[in-house]
């Protein structure tokens, strides 16, 4: 009964994040964007600075009408959001805030495998939305989303697995316990292999082409409305916690800090995840988009290159400490 | 492998994990059998989703959690995303399409049952008796990786020189096309060609008029 009540609990709190930080990141990115942008942004919804525009948003998204096209696949483009949404739930679950067994919601084995793989899934319902739209621009949108997704999957994989050399395991907790302080500088080129490519994996500027608004009008999602596009949106949001969260575990040492480590860990935890996450933010307003074929030749002339030539460093350096 | 006991179990007293087990594959089967009798493209490919799903929650209830997910790291995340993108880039037409079947089915579906005969009988052949014991893990990344690199070490490198010719193989043809001159030989890049210049280099675009601001205007 006490392990059904743990269990319960663990899943319950990790729900209640998967649902209440893509939302401050949502309201963060409005924020930072107006003001990098040199302009206010909604500001009278709630009365300071516009913060129920959220809310109001929210209540728009639900009460739109949902449509359905006419010519389109009824099931599949109704399932698509979900298959979307729901792997980087159970994403979250693997993601350890903190030192201890109460700071994680499931600690799997093979943590790494686990959080790549299920990412990978969600990826599916964006192609399940565009084929089903019966739209061209759809259609566009979904195969420039699976041609992303086979140009940055393997430099995702391959820097992780340097963390994973370094460490000697796989599991998550296992490798920010192994953690040192000089491995920053020795993982870096990794890190910034893994957050580019999971910037390109979560279809973010300026790899944002599979939706691109300007020439393909929102790809994939052209034809939802209403909460299924919400979902679709809470997804992206998702999407930026987990990498942020995953990049902080795997290179950022997580809870590691230099004062304050027992006890104030999940505080280190979730500044780094904020700070990259202002970074994913940073980068949107900054850098116009890429075209697919530009980036598919920096997945794999510049991105699988040098997350070998880490793997590389990464067995060098480990043979000779040891 | 060892780690296999010989204590007497029979099936009469089935575990919950024996049950799930037989559950799942049981769905494993039946999505499999979808997939090859659709005539729906696009869905054909859905329900091997279902299927290489099902086989890796097969594999989590025999505790290989490693194997289950490099399953669906591979199976779910890369190869049907290579099928769809393949199926999308040729036809995928919404409902279905009658002229997808070939003559062939009498002959695969002989040798469906041929293969599958011939698993069935050499897994029962060489584990008749034997009973895994499921309350420790047995498969984690720490035993896989020692058993596949010191046992099965010569195995592994041979598949290793197998890819590796699939590879080179896929590089002379990709190739041997590019010299011929017809079409582009950009394969990776479906639109490289897309006509999108004109677009470029208008300063930071896409800021800002993505995510809600943007479904206001529609």
């Amino acid at each position: 009964m006490n392990d059904a009540l743990d269990v319960a609990l663990r899943l319950l709190v990790v729900f209640v994040v998967f649902l209440a930080l893509p939302l401050v990141i949502g309201q963060t990115e409005h924020k930072v964007m107006a003001h990098m942008q040199g302009r206010l942004g909604p500001m009278y919804a709630g009365g300071f600075h516009g913060w129920a525009q959220l809310v109001a948003d929210g209540v728009k998204f639900a009460q739109k009408e949902d449509i359905v096209p006419a010519d389109a696949d009824r099931r599949v483009f109704q399932l698509a959001p979900a298959v979307a949404l729901l792997p980087y739930l159970l994403v979250l679950l693997a993601i350890p805030i903190g030192p201890g067994e109460g700071a994680v919601g499931e600690v799997v084995d093979a943590g790494i495998f686990f959080v790549l793989a299920v990412m990978g899934v969600s990826v599916l319902g964006s192609l399940m939305a565009g084929w089903a739209s019966a739209n061209k621009f759809s259609l566009l949108g979904g195969l420039r989303t699976a041609a992303q997704l086979l140009a940055y999957e393997l430099p995702m994989l391959l820097a992780a697995a340097s963390v994973a050399m370094a460490a000697g395991t796989v599991s998550l907790p296992g490798i920010v316990h192994a953690f040192e302080w000089w491995w920053l500088p020795w993982q870096i080129v990794g890190a910034l292999v893994f957050f580019v490519a999971g910037l390109a994996e979560l279809q973010r500027p300026p790899f944002d082409m599979p939706v691109a608004d300007s020439e393909i009008i929102f790809g994939a999602y052209t034809e939802y409305t209403g909460l299924r596009f919400a979902l679709f949106l809470l997804a992206e949001y998702a999407g930026i916690v987990v990498l942020c969260g995953l990049t902080t575990v795997l290179f950022l040492g997580g809870w590691h800090g230099p004062w304050g480590a027992d006890g104030l860990g999940w505080v280190w935890t979730l500044l780094k995840t904020a700070v990259l996450a202002f970074v994913v933010i940073w980068l949107r307003v900054s850098y116009p988009r890429l075209r697919e074929d530009q980036l598919q030749k920096l997945a794999w002339t510049l991105l699988v290159p040098l997350a070998l030539a880490q793997i590389a460093l990464t067995g060098i350096v480990k043979v000779a400490i040891n | 492998m060892n780690v296999a006991a010989t204590a007497p179990q029979g099936f009469l007293s089935p575990t919950g994990v024996e049950i799930a087990f037989v559950l799942v594959g049981l769905v494993t089967l039946g999505a499999a059998v979808v997939t090859v009798t659709t005539r729906q493209l696009v869905h054909a490919a859905l329900w091997l989703v279902v299927a290489l799903g099902g086989l890796a929650v097969e594999y989590l209830l025999l505790t290989a959690e490693f194997i289950a997910w490099v399953q669906v790291l591979i199976y779910v995340g890369s190869i049907v995303v290579l099928l769809l993108f393949g199926l999308m880039l040729t036809r995928a037409p919404i409902g279905r399409s009658p002229d997808a079947d070939s003559g062939n089915r009498p002959v695969a579906v002989a040798v469906a049952l041929a293969a599958a005969a011939a698993l069935v009988w050499v897994v029962v052949d060489a584990f008749r008796t034997q009973w895994i014991d499921l309350d420790q893990p047995q498969g984690t990344t720490d035993v896989t990786g020692s058993i596949l690199f010191r046992h099965w070490v010569l195995p592994f490198e041979a598949l290793s020189v197998l890819l590796l010719a699939a590879l080179v193989g896929a590089i002379v043809l990709s190739r041997r096309n590019a010299t011929r001159g017809t079409g582009s030989p950009d394969a990776g890049s479906p639109d490289a060609g897309s006509p999108d210049a004109g677009s470029r280099g208008t300063g930071p675009r896409g800021t800002g008029s993505r995510g809600a601001d943007d479904k206001e205007q529609r």
